[in-house]
């Protein structure tokens, strides 16, 4: 029997953040030697999602996944009757899920006029070198791609009559891979652990299927396949990452919605592309789980969202439970106290036959 | 709170989808059976806003009569070991070898229970590879399995009759395992994503403590004759008003994730826990002394206990399965966060 180095322990104060909070090299922290890799992730940018799916398709594949509808139910085909979302949810057979959602809006004033895409680039001020060159060129696609996709002139955005709008948000769903990971803090086999990529894995030969992980989750991301007993996640490709591949979905992505590597360049990637977003007036495009004074310390698989987490399925303020743990044991401990305390007052307190 | 939530953008709703994705939790008051006089609304209007009214966190796997059975025959095991240890250092014999017997009993079945509940249950020694204390189930692992030998040890010598001394310090070990084993049940299942029962993180254990002695004493005073039964009469009433003193809490302290301990079944449940405990302790001391009146009390105080356990586990399976008890929670602490202090979150 070992001390799991996953395990940080009753040290209630925590002033490492072992528990709770920023936490700059998890790897070391789950006692890698300092020359470990350094620790990846995905950017997931919603805003060039198209809804294809074929993440989806290259995860099952990869990983072999079984089929189930969308409800989890294993060998069905069954459509889920709300949008082109048959997937539902994520699960223990569907490691990613895109999401589908179709919103409308009343539009009051009468909707401004366009010329072709990219004519009005240069009040953005986008192209800062001279117009004409490839690069410039190059620029004025991407503009077209960033600024007047979500903001004017959206190609998810169609006008149906003159008073309403219909936009979709697409978002390609996956494990966290939190810095401060329910699942693995709960799990009392060591089955599931961090990688030495910061990833959180399931051992499969030694997860028992005690099923704490399903409701320690904040996210409802890893579940129970019930035929089997154990639980499944997404790996991040444990296995095509030792072999330097990048992940099955990451390398399917046809618009680079969803972009592998290293988290810290990622988190640069993505605040310039949020930059660049709010520079071009999309007001609701935000980060998700990019935050590392969040509740789960950052996630290792963080978003660009175009609107509330909720409209995705996604937690608002996900808090890993783990951070109450130190205020539940002393309660326990105290309750117990209490019990002895009142077993023998009741003995002492009551007459001898 | 309302409004703003799901449009902070320009008026962006879920087309055609308005009933199923744009909900409002209606206007609930709290029934309380007779207790809600004076009550005040719990939840106010709140409009959220959901993915197709799906659920965000899963429900969890485990199994209805099996994780609630453990947790009632765990704490009532573990509370009559205590009991017994204490009445046997006092020379109380029948109060000593009906605890132990209980206690015995008791641990074998939360073994079984919980071993039953694995979704692989051959590979429960899994379980021992490590020691975390950050798992409540493996710090339950290594509560649970020297209370489980040691009582059951000791009620197998109790029951045979041998090694007097072995069969003391059996006992005096099962019993330090015994409060923890109680209540650690409650961390178990607070150490969670679910809203109900993570938002009752600092009462469960109390509840659970309660209960166990509620249901230990209960059974104690069952077996063991009227003129004996004190000390199991005490306990099991105290224990009772703990239980009810802290499930109030529980059911009132917060806000709408309290909400499911008072709807559907496991509001139903609940209120029988209430009543059974309640009655059960009143006639304890009213009745407790003749025997007929001490099965009574025992009877009800037990099964007060294994409606709690049920109702609290059933309570917590409901708070997964609406997704507003995931989102408004975390919403009104956005907004708290905002009003206050609004540099620790920037999202």
């Amino acid at each position: 029997m070992t001390i799991s180095s996953a395990s940080p322990g009753l040290a209630m104060p925590d002033p490492k953040n072992r528990l709770f909070g920023p936490l700059p090299d998890v790897s070391a922290e789950a006692g890698y030697e300092e020359d470990h890799p350094k620790r990846v992730g995905f950017f997931t940018d919603t805003s060039v999602c198209i809804g294809c799916k074929a993440c989806e398709v290259a995860c099952k594949e990869w990983n072999t996944l079984p089929m189930d509808d969308s409800f989890g139910v294993k060998d069905a085909m069954g459509l889920s009757g709300m949008s082109y979302d048959n997937t539902g949810q994520l699960g223990a057979n569907s490691w990613r899920h895109v999401a589908f959602i179709e919103q409308s809006r009343a539009v009051d004033l009468p909707m401004p006029t366009f010329g072709r895409p990219g004519d009005d680039r240069h009040d953005h001020g986008a192209s800062p070198t001279t117009p004409g060159d490839d690069f410039s060129l190059a620029n004025a696609q991407q503009s077209v791609l960033n600024a007047e996709a979500l903001s004017e002139f959206d190609p998810q955005t169609g006008q149906t009559g003159a008073d309403k709008q219909i936009r979709w948000l697409m978002s390609s769903d996956v494990c966290k891979h939190c810095t401060h990971a329910g699942c693995l803090d709960v799990c009392p086999t060591g089955a599931l652990f961090r990688t030495e990529f910061g990833t959180v894995v399931v051992q499969q030969d030694i997860c028992n299927g005690c099923g704490y992980c399903v409701a320690a989750c904040p996210y409802g991301v890893i579940d129970q396949r019930k035929e089997d007993g154990r639980v499944f996640k997404c790996t991040m490709c444990y296995d095509r990452l030792t072999d330097g591949l990048q992940p099955a979905c990451a390398t399917a992505c046809p618009t680079q919605s969803i972009q592998f590597g290293d988290l810290d360049e990622l988190q640069e990637r993505a605040d310039a592309r949020l930059a660049t977003l709010k520079a071009q007036g999309v007001e609701t495009a935000r980060l998700y789980g990019r935050d590392e004074n969040d509740g789960v310390g950052g996630d290792g698989a963080f978003f660009l969202l175009l609107d509330e987490p909720e409209v995705y399925g996604l937690p608002p303020d996900p808090i890993v439970t783990t951070r109450d743990l130190p205020a539940m044991w002393k309660a326990a401990g105290k309750a117990a106290v209490m019990m002895i305390g009142v077993a023998v007052t009741a003995v002492l307190g009551s007459r001898r036959r | 709170m309302t409004g703003g939530i799901t449009s902070p953008d320009a008026g962006w709703r879920q087309a055609d989808r308005g009933p199923s994705t744009q909900h409002t939790t209606k206007k609930r008051r709290k029934r309380g059976g007779g207790r809600g006089r004076g009550e005040v609304a719990m939840v106010d209007d709140v409009e959220f806003t959901s993915y197709y009214g799906r659920q965000i966190v899963k429900t969890p796997v485990w199994k209805s009569p099996d994780v609630p059975l453990y947790l009632f025959l765990g704490g009532a095991a573990g509370s009559s070991s205590i009991l017994a240890a204490i009445a046997d250092l006092t020379d109380r014999p029948t109060l000593t070898r009906v605890g132990r017997y209980t206690a015995g009993a008791g641990s074998l079945l939360s073994v079984v229970a919980l071993v039953h509940d694995l979704g692989r249950p051959e590979r429960f020694l899994h379980m021992l590879r490590v020691f975390k204390p950050t798992s409540p189930l493996s710090v339950g692992t290594y509560i649970l399995s020297p209370f489980s030998a040691a009582a059951a040890a000791t009620a197998a010598v109790e029951l045979l009759g041998w090694f007097p001394r072995l069969k003391r310090f059996g006992g005096v070990v099962s019993a330090i395992f015994g409060g923890p084993l109680a209540t650690y049940t409650g961390v178990l299942l607070a150490n969670t994503a679910v809203p109900s029962w993570h938002a009752a993180h600092e009462q469960l254990p109390y509840v659970f403590g309660g209960s166990a002695m509620a249901a230990g004493g209960g059974i104690s005073m069952i077996f063991v004759p009227v003129d004996e039964a004190g000390p199991a009469r005490k306990m099991a009433v105290a224990g009772a008003a703990i239980e009810l003193a802290v499930v109030h809490r529980v059911e009132n302290d917060h806000g709408i994730e309290s909400e499911p301990y008072h709807e559907g079944r496991p509001g139903k449940l609940m209120q029988a826990a209430k009543t059974c405990t309640a009655v059960g302790a009143g006639l304890t001391v009213l009745a407790g002394r003749t025997r007929i009146g001490a099965i009574a009390s025992g009877t009800l105080l037990a099964a007060g206990s294994l409606l709690t356990r049920f109702g609290v586990f059933e309570a917590g399976i409901a708070s997964t399965k609406d997704p507003k008890y995931v989102v408004i929670p975390q919403r009104e602490r956005l907004a708290a966060q905002q009003n206050g202090h609004a540099s620790t979150i920037t999202r």
